[in-house]
Order: C-alpha cells, then sequence, then structure tokens
C-alpha cells in the first residue's frame, strides 16, 4: 500500500509542471491529503486502537490493575502493554508466520509446513472472499448493490459439490466440471434479480436479501434428502466431493488450494472486462447515470441482466472454492459468511478488483491471525470480527479519518476514489 | 484554510476538557491502593515448568452452552484443582469450519492433550490425528478413529429411559414430549431411551402415554437445527405443549432455555427434564422448573483423562472411557425442588428400575448407542 503511495507521487509533478515540486515535498503532500491509500492506512490504523483498548477492557485481571492506577501506574500499564503486544504478535504471527518456526525452518530443526502455515492459511481464508468481493464490486461499478452474493455463493457451493460427488469424471476434467457448474449455479442466482430489476424494476437489495434466505433454507434441505446425504450419517452432511474435483492442495497442515491462483486470474479477468471490454464500458456508464447510458444508445435492461449473472457467476465460485478446496463436504453452514464478508471486501477495496484482492488478503491474514490469537492468548476471535467492522466503519467514513487527522483535501477531488485504472 | 485555523483552537479545547472530564473520571476510580507485591513470578514459573497443556476445542455452542462443552471445559478446570501442573486452555469454534484450524493449531502449540468437544468433530479429529502422530487426542461422543485417540462416551439412553419412565409416571396430562438440537447420535440417543421409558411405563402400568416430538421406530421428530437459539425452543415448546406435553425433554443445549422459559411462564403446568449437567446447577435460574436431569457426566470423563495424562497414564484407544448407569456416567439427577411432588412409589420404581438395568434384566437398546 506504501508502494502504491509513492508510484503516485512522482505522478503529480508531470500534471502540474509549474508548480515545480520536490519528489519528496510532493510525497509528503500526497502522505497527509486524504487519498485513498492514506485514508484506508490510517483507518486500519485506527480500528488497531479501538481494539487495543477493548482487548485490555475484556481482560478483568489487567483491568484490575486500573484500580490501583495512581498508586502504581507501572503496573497496569505493564501488563496492559503485555497483553496487547502478545495479542497483536499472535495476529501477526498466525498470518504471517512465525519467525521462530521459519528459523527453525532455515537451521532444519523445523519443517517447512510450520513455517509456511499461517500464509497458508491467510490465502486459505482469503480465496473465497476474493470472488465473493469481486462479485459486489463489480455489480457496485454497475449501479446496482449486491447484498446476494452471500446466497450465489450458497447455490455455488451446492451445484460445485453435488457436480463434486456426482459425475465420477477423470482427473482434472472433473474439476473444471464442478467450478463451472459451480459458477453457473451463483449466476443463475445472480441472474433472477438481475432480470427482475431489468423487467420489472424490483430492487435487487431486496429481491437479493429474500434469495439468500432461500437459498440458505434449500442447501439446508437438500443435504438431508437421500443421494445427498452421507451415507451412515443422520446429520446434515452430503456425501464427500471426489479427491479429484477437489482443488489441489499440499495437504497436511498446509490447506492453501488452487484456489487462491484462480482468484488472482479472475482478479485480472475482471480488471479486464472493467477497463477494456465493451461490456465493461457499458457497465460503468450505465453505473455512472442509467438515464444518459439510454440516451447513449445502451440497453440498460440487458447490462442489469448480464451484470447480475456475471457477478453471480463469481460469488458462485467463491462458494465452489470453499466446498472444493477446505470443506469437501455441503454442509448447512458450508458457504459460511463468505458472501456478507465479500460486501466489506469490497468497500475496503473501493470496488476496484486489484483493491479488492488485496482487501481480501487482509481479512484472510485477520482471520488467520485471529485464529492463533484466540489458541495463544486466549483473546476471543470476534474481536477480529470488531477489528474488521471498524476499519470498514472508518473506509466508509472518511470524512471522520479527516477530521481525527486532519488531513488536507486532495487536489483532484475524487482522484483516489475512482481512478480510470482497477 | 482559513475557516479551519479558525476552528481549530475551538476544537482542540473541547477536546481537552473531554479528556480531563474523563480522566478525572478515571482518576477517581484508580485511586484504590497498590496490593502488596508478592513473588507471583516463582510460582508461576515452577507451575509452568512441569505444565501437562491441556486444550480443547469446543463445538458450536461455544463454551458458555450451559451444556456438555461446559462440563468439558468444567472437567479440565476440576482436573487443574486436582493435579496443579494442568495448564487448560480452549478456542471455541464458530463454525465447523473452525474445527480444524483449532485442532491443528492446538498441536502447533505442542499441547499434551487436545480434547475434541463433539461427535460432529469425528471425522475432522480423524484427519488430524492421523497426521499427528505424537500427540494425544480425546474425543467426547465419538469412537476412537486412532491409536492416539481417546474416546469418551456415554450410555446416555439408560438414563433417558429412567427420565422417559419419570416423565410418564409425573404427567398429568398422558402426553409428554421431546426434540432435539440436531438429528446426530448423541442426541437421538436421549430421545430413543426416553421413549422406550414411556413405553415400558405404559406396558407396566397398562397406560397409554403418549410421546410427541421423537418416533423411536421411524427415528423421525422434532429437531431445532441449533444448539444456541432460545427463541427456537421456545417455538418448537409451545408446539409441543399444545399437543397436550406437560414434560418435556429438550436435548438442545442452549437451544433448551428456551424450553425452560415457557415451563416458567405457565406456572407450573409445564416441568422440563434437563439434560447433560444437573440443571439446578447449570441453568440455576429455571430450577423451580426442572424436574430432574439426565445428567451425562462429561465433566467427570474429561477430569479423569486429563489427570490420568496429567500423571503419565497412557490414555488406550481400546476400550476408551463409555459412561453407564453403573459407573455413575450417566444417571438421573436429584429431583431438587420437584422432591415432594415427585410420589414417593413412583421413585422407588425409577431406583428398582436403575438396579435392573445394570443387571441387565431390564434391557435399554438404542441403535444410536456407542458401538
Amino acid at each position: 500500500m506504501t508502494a502504491e503511495a509513492t508510484t503516485e507521487a512522482p505522478r503529480e509533478p508531470e500534471q502540474k509542471p509549474a508548480e515545480r515540486e520536490t519528489l519528496l515535498t510532493a510525497f509528503q503532500r500526497n502522505l497527509w491529503a486524504s487519498n485513498g491509500v492514506t485514508v484506508t492506512t490510517l483507518s486500519i490504523f485506527l480500528a488497531v486502537v479501538i481494539g487495543a483498548v477493548l482487548i485490555v477492557l475484556s481482560d478483568s485481571a489487567v483491568l484490575a490493575k486500573f484500580a490501583y492506577f495512581t498508586a502504581r501506574p507501572g503496573d497496569a500499564l505493564g501488563s496492559s502493554w503485555d497483553l496487547i503486544s502478545a495479542a497483536y504478535s499472535d495476529l501477526l504471527k498466525g498470518a504471517f508466520g512465525d519467525p521462530e518456526a521459519i528459523s527453525a525452518w532455515f537451521s532444519g530443526t523445523g519443517s517447512w509446513q510450520d513455517a509456511l502455515g499461517p500464509i497458508s492459511e491467510t490465502l486459505t481464508y482469503a480465496a473465497p472472499l476474493v470472488f465473493t468481493g469481486l462479485s459486489v464490486a463489480l455489480a457496485f461499478r454497475g449501479g446496482l448493490f449486491n447484498i446476494g452474493a452471500q446466497g450465489q455463493a450458497v447455490l455455488g457451493a451446492v451445484t460445485a459439490g453435488v457436480a463434486g460427488f456426482s459425475f465420477g469424471l477423470p482427473i482434472g476434467l472433473n474439476l473444471v466440471i464442478a467450478l463451472i457448474v459451480g459458477a453457473l449455479g451463483g449466476a443463475l442466482w445472480g441472474f433472477l434479480p438481475g432480470l427482475l430489476k431489468a423487467r420489472t424494476g424490483a430492487h435487487e437489495v431486496i429481491t437479493t436479501i429474500m434469495l439468500n434466505y432461500t437459498a440458505a433454507l434449500f442447501l439446508s434441505w437438500l443435504v438431508i434428502q437421500q443421494g445427498i446425504q452421507q451415507p451412515g450419517r443422520s446429520d446434515a452432511i452430503s456425501k464427500a466431493v471426489d479427491s479429484s474435483a477437489q482443488l489441489p492442495s499440499f495437504g497436511g497442515a498446509l490447506r492453501v488450494h488452487l484456489g487462491i491462483v484462480i482468484a488472482v486470474l479472475v482478479t485480472a479477468g475482471v480488471a479486464w472486462l472493467l477497463n477494456r471490454s465493451a461490456f465493461g464500458f457499458e457497465l460503468r456508464a450505465v453505473g455512472a447515470n442509467p438515464h444518459a447510458a439510454r440516451t447513449a444508445g445502451i440497453s440498460v435492461a440487458k447490462t442489469y441482466a448480464l451484470l447480475m449473472a456475471v457477478a453471480g457467476g463469481l460469488a458462485g465460485l467463491g462458494g465452489a472454492t470453499q466446498v472444493l478446496g477446505t470443506a469437501h463436504a455441503l454442509t448447512p453452514a458450508v458457504a459460511g459468511n463468505i458472501g456478507f464478508d465479500g460486501l466489506l471486501v469490497a468497500l475496503l477495496g473501493r470496488n476496484r478488483p486489484w483493491g479488492t484482492l488485496f482487501a481480501a488478503l487482509l481479512f484472510g491474514a485477520l482471520r488467520a491471525g485471529g485464529n492463533r490469537m484466540q489458541s495463544y492468548s486466549g483473546i476471543s476471535l470476534e474481536l477480529v470480527t470488531v477489528l474488521q467492522a471498524l476499519i470498514v466503519i472508518f473506509i466508509a467514513a472518511p470524512a471522520l479519518v479527516k477530521a481525527i487527522f486532519r488531513l488536507r483535501t486532495a487536489r483532484a477531488a475524487g482522484q483516489s476514489a475512482s481512478p480510470a485504472k482497477g | 484554510m482559513e475557516k479551519e485555523s479558525v476552528l481549530r483552537p475551538v476544537r482542540g479545547k473541547r477536546i481537552v476538557a473531554i479528556l480531563a472530564a474523563g480522566g478525572l473520571t478515571l482518576a477517581a476510580a484508580a485511586c484504590g491502593d497498590a496490593p502488596a507485591d508478592t513473588p507471583s513470578g516463582s510460582s508461576s514459573s515452577a507451575a509452568t515448568t512441569a505444565a501437562y497443556k491441556a486444550c480443547m476445542v469446543t463445538d458450536t455452542g461455544g463454551i458458555d452452552d450451559k451444556s456438555f462443552n461446559a462440563s468439558a471445559w468444567a472437567g479440565l478446570q476440576a482436573a487443574k484443582a486436582e493435579v496443579s501442573g494442568i495448564d487448560p486452555k480452549y478456542v471455541s469454534s464458530s463454525s465447523e469450519a473452525d474445527y480444524e484450524p483449532g485442532l491443528r493449531s492446538f498441536v502447533t502449540q505442542k499441547c499434551n492433550f487436545i480434547l475434541a468437544v463433539g461427535g460432529l468433530m469425528g471425522d475432522v479429529t480423524k484427519k488430524v490425528s492421523d497426521e499427528a502422530k505424537d500427540s494425544q487426542f480425546g474425543i467426547v461422543d465419538s469412537g476412537s478413529t486412532g491409536a492416539n485417540v481417546y474416546p469418551m462416551q456415554f450410555a446416555t439412553h439408560q438414563a433417558a429411559f429412567l427420565a422417559g419412565y419419570l416423565a410418564a409416571g409425573y404427567s398429568k396430562s398422558g402426553t409428554v414430549g421431546t426434540y432435539g438440537g440436531m438429528k446426530i447420535a448423541p442426541v437421538t440417543i436421549f430421545m430413543d431411551g426416553f421413549a422406550d421409558g414411556v413405553a415400558y411405563y405404559n406396558t407396566k402400568k397398562g397406560k397409554t402415554v403418549k410421546v410427541v416430538g421423537w418416533d423411536k421406530a421411524k427415528q423421525n421428530g422434532t429437531f431445532a437445527d441449533s444448539f444456541i437459539d432460545q427463541n427456537k425452543g421456545k417455538t418448537i415448546t409451545n408446539t409441543l405443549v399444545s399437543q397436550g406435553a406437560d414434560v418435556v425433554l429438550p436435548v438442545a443445549g442452549g437451544t433448551g432455555l428456551g424450553t425452560a422459559q415457557v415451563a416458567k411462564d405457565s406456572a407450573g403446568k409445564v416441568s422440563v427434564i434437563w439434560v447433560d449437567q444437573d440443571g439446578c446447577k447449570s441453568a440455576a435460574q429455571y430450577c423451580d422448573v426442572f424436574l430432574s436431569t439426565v445428567v451425562k457426566n462429561v465433566e467427570e470423563a474429561v477430569k479423569e483423562a486429563a489427570v490420568n495424562g496429567a500423571k503419565g497414564t497412557a490414555l488406550a484407544a481400546t476400550p476408551g472411557y463409555l459412561g453407564t448407569l453403573e459407573n455413575d456416567g450417566v444417571g438421573l439427577a436429584p429431583y431438587n425442588q420437584f422432591d415432594s411432588k415427585v410420589d414417593a412409589g413412583l421413585k422407588t420404581e425409577i431406583d428398582q428400575l436403575k438396579k435392573d438395568i445394570i443387571a441387565g434384566t431390564v434391557k435399554v437398546e438404542s441403535a444410536n448407542a456407542p458401538k
């Protein structure tokens, strides 16, 4: 993210050569201007600070030391610092790797699986979020608020899962078919509200929320049907996906699978679609102003229907990665919360494809680190949810961040919020 | 810029004022005396040198489900009280996707005893324990899946049989009800035993007490599909009550608290048989509606396993632990506030029935019993 800031900095003088800024002053000026990168970084920082306060508040032993703060402040401050630093260092170790495990790997006493495990977890959690995030982001660029990513992901998981254990195709083909079927399932679930919007003007927020419920209840019903339910089990779990239809993974503690690679490729594809293709131009035009787009000869109805189908397909792929990559069987909660987290990821990524990818990686890292934080420091995993929510709240209210840090208004208004490049 | 420079000092003062006010309140609260310096460092380091890390992963009910996750955690706490070197810790799972990372993280932390709470974790525990052959695992409500997995299972149908007999004898409406949290063997085994106990009462007494919410022959009944949703528990209980049930057995963890609330609101018409831990201890606020509890002594089993493990006794995967009426691994809790309301004759019959089941003269069978 800082890399982006530095690359943006030298671009400024070119645009306004009259000012003759040095690189350094341009960088400084941009650093404290309220551009997207600065606001994002400061939002994360604020969330971390509030999180630290919450960590202290939730620990009764440390809190008790504050009762005699005036008598011996060192106790309270010291133990607070210990607690916060332990929590956040576990968060970082769980997300990116434990220096001890890495040095053990280099010195030959530890295994590379242990050293790379945290990164693997981060990527595992990030993969489905990339897809659902892209789904929301793409729809948003076309002026549609796709709350239905959850339902589309559920349907994608259902179709991909059923395809994964039903067809018994040879290795490779089975996986490709399952992924395609997963995307189609999600696309269908996105196409319906798109069509309703195009034909009847029904608001997509309402229809997609309703379809979320439909998808979730359909899944709960489906997994206990004969032929779907795992033989010998009375609880709600489907047959396992054939190993030939599972996304290849290192196995063992390294759960990361091919899904993250596909996610990067799909991000590139969406960036191309949005910025280089005719459809991308149309959807951006419709998103900016549907009336103007109609006047210009773009079929708004067709764009809405197609856009929702594509967005649904992306979310469906997210559900498919979840079932083919990590869960390997359908259960009522197989899709977890990836659709709704996708909304946050898209917001954080400012509805740009690569931004969404990085936001998903950040959420994946928080999730993976949160697991370690809970396990090692005993701090509730819910704190991670709070951190995620706080980051998004600050991002969604840039005026708040600006006021707190007294940032100057960026010169070219909206320059960073919606640049031409993805 | 002009405007800001005017605004700034004002805003600055306001912030200072808020901070000062907050600081004063905090300072007022922070005037306590510091405790005497105790050499806490040495005692805690002594404990950590011999630490036996007992680590448990809860299922989705969480640590505070007033039911079997809570029991397992209480078991580890009790073990710690007995053997000081035991260092218990846990992670809660918010969804089934958390089982695997939870278990793996404890393997990485080199826990001496990794406890998976709940039969739903069977597959994941098998997967992780097969890869981590050096770690000792334990699982509640599931058979062993390897030499390093110590199973703790319960013949709960035996105790539930007594509860069914009690409910049938106590019911005034002639209808009793039950429902489950999820259609899995550790839950339906309660319902099987309960239905059989009622049936046994009917044949013995020539009565026709009806069970609603579970059909043993068809293995089908009412389920909340949740171990936490109290509102769902209320809805289901109201349906059962409207079908005539005046004794209800919720086998659904925290969801069952909804049932207790309905019973409380009924002002004595409906009573509840609780499960897992004596309701008057685990959910004391509802003690006045708990007729009794089908106790499944997860606490004792977990405590025993952790204590044995810490003392170096091998935890053999076969036969593992099976709680029965005989070893008090399962049983019927005291009647507590219902002690005076339950007929003395019924109490003696239940005591006799317990002896008969232990002796094998009364056979209790369930397709869901641990094999």
